[in-house]
């Protein structure tokens, strides 16, 4: 009897010494980021700077982190879940990891359509997903829209990168909001049978074939093309805004939730609106070539060199509702 | 000792377990996700995978059994050299020599480029890397040694006389070959082809890297991209079936290559080969071992020095380096411990039943990473679940999972998968201690745990020594168990290269490669010693 009752003692203190040790960690804010060290690592120290409060945080890829927050549960250090793409964010709201947040500085700096209605995560940068041509071989005017490159005249010359990733899923779940499904599988059914090639791993093989010729246009992120243009200027690519006369270019964010389980809440949503003010989107966008969430304030000047485009407005909530039926529809007309 | 008694049974009931749980998925209701895959992406995964095993069973047949019979028949210069050189592509993991692949005959590859360059023309006829072909081709250099390493110990210990005795009964060489001893060769080479088989069933990382997909690329998709674990069960399970029908053809197998071997009187004569087909020979050979180890491991040196000389992050790397070494040896000492203690209760009870059980913790071998990782994840999480609801009624505070976010998960797989690894090292040197050794030892006085100190540690240890090595490297090279059950922040070499080739970064992925094929090279120099 008496060991039984020790056990219970020693497990107890076992339980509240953890506990202590995890909530003397009060001046600092604990975030979980999916985006990479580099690309989040100065805004904090300049948020740290400012305001005294620390930062520390870890970087894995998406899925590992929202499995790590959900399997912490209550016990959970983090504060902050940033992620680099919405269809994530809106996953780990589904599964109740994050928490609302009522901020007017939030709704003032990030535009409606790049936040989540429920208030429980929010556009920090934006990423948009655009079309790329080989300038030898394509005349701007024959582009169009995302639509058109269904078009039998250009078969053979479309490459796109694999349906696997999270980018091409939140582009087809975003149409599939847009124009429903039915029509949006034709749209999807064009892609695949004017492939010149079967689909690549990355964005950057992607603009690679195009400048080599294998393909004519394909569709990427607009700073995997800033990347290998700053390293090889000379490649024969340049980009086409699509669907400018109808709802604008498909956009994507980079951003963040307040987990529901925050211990420093006020800390966390000082650094939150921190990374939407001034001072940090200049940064938080120039560091990967991204656009700024905040209308306020302009991209890059070699970002803006690319031209004004108009995005479309819908919000990006879509982009997770409709994540699985995307998955699905891609499956159905083989694209890999 | 009842326990020592039961250890066979509960490792027989360790790896039938998962498989249990994973084929029970079958009577679960349908989802709707199920549904899907059903209508859009089975038939398309069992075409893939047919044809990928077809392709890779005749790539290795014919390059392991040529490469067999030529190092066993004929003499020519270097011989020595390249009978053990043709191991060499044992160290490269598949899906290694498939992202270097890829980056060199990719159309933005090197070679291409180089090619479109100088011809001025859009080669148009270069082969298609990224298809079907490409998988089988690069499969197949990674999986011959298999073939190769059986077919050839039997042409080595029957193939010359044969070939004689066929001679002097009328036949010429091609004959010989082709209806004597080929045939009296047939059960090693299936035998390796039934390996090469589970080899290619089981493989994640390879088709993975050529978005090949296959029923483990989909177990993969159906749990993390469409979060149904169900699904991923299920599909699973089918994996299961196809995997069965293999196990049992290559335990039929096994037991006709014991009834045909013979004994080994003498090396018989080689046929010394001249001119010319010295030339052909050697370049055959110098062919296979380019495309298969050195053009890749040339490539993923060059791409380390480039990756070494950008902003490489070595702490980053030596956090990698350090999980693998640490899963790699924790899981050799777990696995080697189960399995000797599981030979020494087969040696006090050799009975049916004890030799059943560890013939069937033994066939772990042949169940799939991504099929374990979810039989084992099933099971532990919900008994996870039990045990901490049970102890938060307990105690009375929230406690929340206690195995899962530990790599007990993972342990236990790599238990299950590996123990067919080190049985066999351990087994055989386990036999050479004999009953008559211990009665002498008993004889001069020694008994029980001194017996096992002073007489069977000396002999059991290279045995031992070599199981570690084999358990260690093939958790090291291990993907698919360690992408899926790893816990938060356990990366390692083998994650980070899945990581990398998944965004196409192949540098990136160059130094952690490099990595495990030397780890990889190990157990090829450890053989090489053994069989000197």
């Amino acid at each position: 009897m008496f060991k039984l009752n020790m056990n219970r003692f020693i497990l107890a203190l076992v339980c509240f010494f953890t506990w202590s040790v995890q909530s003397t960690q009060a001046q600092e804010v604990v975030v979980y980021s999916a985006r990479i060290e580099q690309l989040i690592k100065p805004m904090f120290d300049a948020f740290t700077k400012e305001t005294g409060i620390k930062v520390k945080y870890t970087t894995d890829n998406e899925g590992a982190l929202l499995a790590k927050l959900e399997a912490e549960g209550k016990n959970t250090p983090a504060d902050m879940l940033v992620t680099s793409d919405a269809g994530n964010l809106w996953a780990a709201a589904q599964a109740e990891l994050l928490k609302p947040i009522k901020s007017s500085v939030l709704a003032h700096n990030i535009p409606a359509h790049l936040r989540d209605p429920q208030h429980q995560w929010f556009g920090l940068s934006i990423r948009a997903r655009t079309l790329v041509y080989n300038t030898k071989k394509v005349r701007p005017e024959e582009l169009s829209s995302y639509e058109s490159l269904a078009d039998p005249k250009w078969k053979n010359r479309l490459c796109l990168r694999s349906s696997k990733k999270v980018y091409n899923q939140s582009l087809v779940a975003m149409m599939i909001a847009e124009h429903g499904e039915a029509k949006t599988e034709e749209i999807v059914k064009g892609w695949v049978a004017n492939l010149a090639t079967d689909p690549l791993s990355d964005d950057t093989k992607a603009l690679e074939y195009v400048a080599a010729g294998k393909c004519d246009v394909t569709l990427v992120n607009t700073y995997y093309f800033g990347r290998l243009m700053k390293k090889d200027p000379n490649l024969p690519l340049a980009i086409f805004w699509p669907n400018q006369d109808k709802n604008g270019v498909h956009v994507n964010v980079s951003g963040a939730g307040i987990t529901r389980y925050s211990r420093n809440e006020e800390a966390a949503i000082k650094l939150l609106e921190f990374l939407s003010s001034e001072k940090a989107q200049n940064l938080f966008a120039d560091v990967n070539m991204e656009y700024p969430v905040n209308p306020a304030i302009d991209a890059d000047p070699f970002v803006e060199s690319w031209g004004e485009f108009k995005q479309n407005p819908m919000n990006l909530v879509k982009a997770g509702e409709l994540q699985t039926t995307a998955v699905k529809l891609m499956d159905r007309v083989g694209y890999r | 000792m009842l326990v020592w008694r039961l250890i066979p049974f509960l490792a027989a009931i360790l790896v039938l377990a998962p498989v249990g749980v994973v084929v029970s998925s079958l009577l679960a209701p349908t989802s709707d996700i199920w549904q899907h895959l059903i209508a859009t992406s089975l038939p398309l995964l069992l075409h893939n995978t047919f044809w990928l095993a077809c392709g890779v069973i005749a790539g290795t047949a014919i390059l392991g059994t040529s490469l067999a019979w030529i190092t066993a028949i004929y003499d020519f210069p270097g011989r020595g050299f390249f009978s053990w050189a043709l191991l060499l592509p044992m160290a490269m993991p598949a899906y290694v020599t498939a992202f270097v692949a890829l980056g060199l005959f990719d159309f933005t590859g090197p070679i291409q480029t180089t090619l479109r360059n100088a011809l001025d023309s859009d080669l148009s006829w270069f082969p298609e890397i990224r298809g079907r072909m490409g998988v089988i081709a690069v499969m197949s250099l990674a999986f011959y040694p298999y073939v190769y390493l059986l077919a050839r110990n039997a042409f080595l210990t029957q193939g010359k006389r044969s070939l004689e005795v066929a001679q002097s009964l009328g036949l010429n060489r091609t004959q010989g070959f082709l209806r004597v001893a080929l045939p009296m060769a047939r059960p090693w080479i299936a035998g390796g082809l039934m390996l090469v088989l589970m080899e290619t069933l089981a493989d994640f990382g390879t088709v993975a890297v050529f978005n090949y997909n296959t029923f483990t690329t989909a177990i993969y998709k159906a749990w993390f991209n469409m979060f149904s674990l169900q699904a991923a069960s299920q599909l699973a399970s089918l994996l299961i079936i196809v995997v069965f029908i293999v196990i049992v053809i290559e335990q039929r197998l096994r037991l006709r290559m014991r009834y045909a071997e013979t004994k080994v009187s003498g090396r018989a004569q080689r046929i010394q080969l001249t001119g010319w087909q010295n030339v052909l020979t050697i370049g055959f050979i110098a062919c296979i071992l380019i495309l298969a180890f050195a053009l890749p491991v040339a490539q993923l040196a060059l791409w380390s020095i480039e990756a070494f000389s950008q902003d490489f992050d070595i702490a980053r790397y030596l956090g990698f380096l350090s999980h693998s070494i640490l899963l790699s040896g924790l899981a050799a000492v777990l696995t080697c411990s189960v399995v000797t203690l599981m030979i020494y209760s087969v040696r006090r009870h050799p009975d049916i039943a004890t030799r059943n059980a560890v013939r069937i913790a033994t066939i772990g071998y042949a169940l799939p990473g991504t099929v374990l990782a979810i039989g084992v994840y099933v099971p532990l999480t919900w008994l996870d679940g039990q045990l901490s609801t049970g102890l938060e009624q307990w105690l009375q505070i929230e406690i929340g999972p206690i195995i899962q976010g530990t790599i007990v998960l993972m342990l236990i797989a790599y238990l299950i998968r590996f123990m067919a690894v080190s049985h066999y090292a351990i087994d055989s040197a386990m036999r050479r201690i004999t009953t008559s050794i211990d009665e002498a030892a008993m004889s001069l006085g020694l008994s029980g745990w001194s017996i096992i100190g002073k007489v069977h540690i000396p002999i059991l240890k290279s045995g031992l020594f070599t199981a570690m090595t084999l358990v260690f490297v093939d958790v090291m090279k291990e993907m698919p168990i360690t992408l899926m059950t790893r816990p938060f922040g356990w990366d390692t070499l083998a994650v980070r290269i899945y990581q990398m080739t998944s965004e196409g970064q192949w540098e990136q992925a160059a130094i952690p490669a490099l990595t495990l094929v030397l780890a990889g090279l190990i157990p090829i120099f450890l053989f090489m010693r053994q069989t000197e």
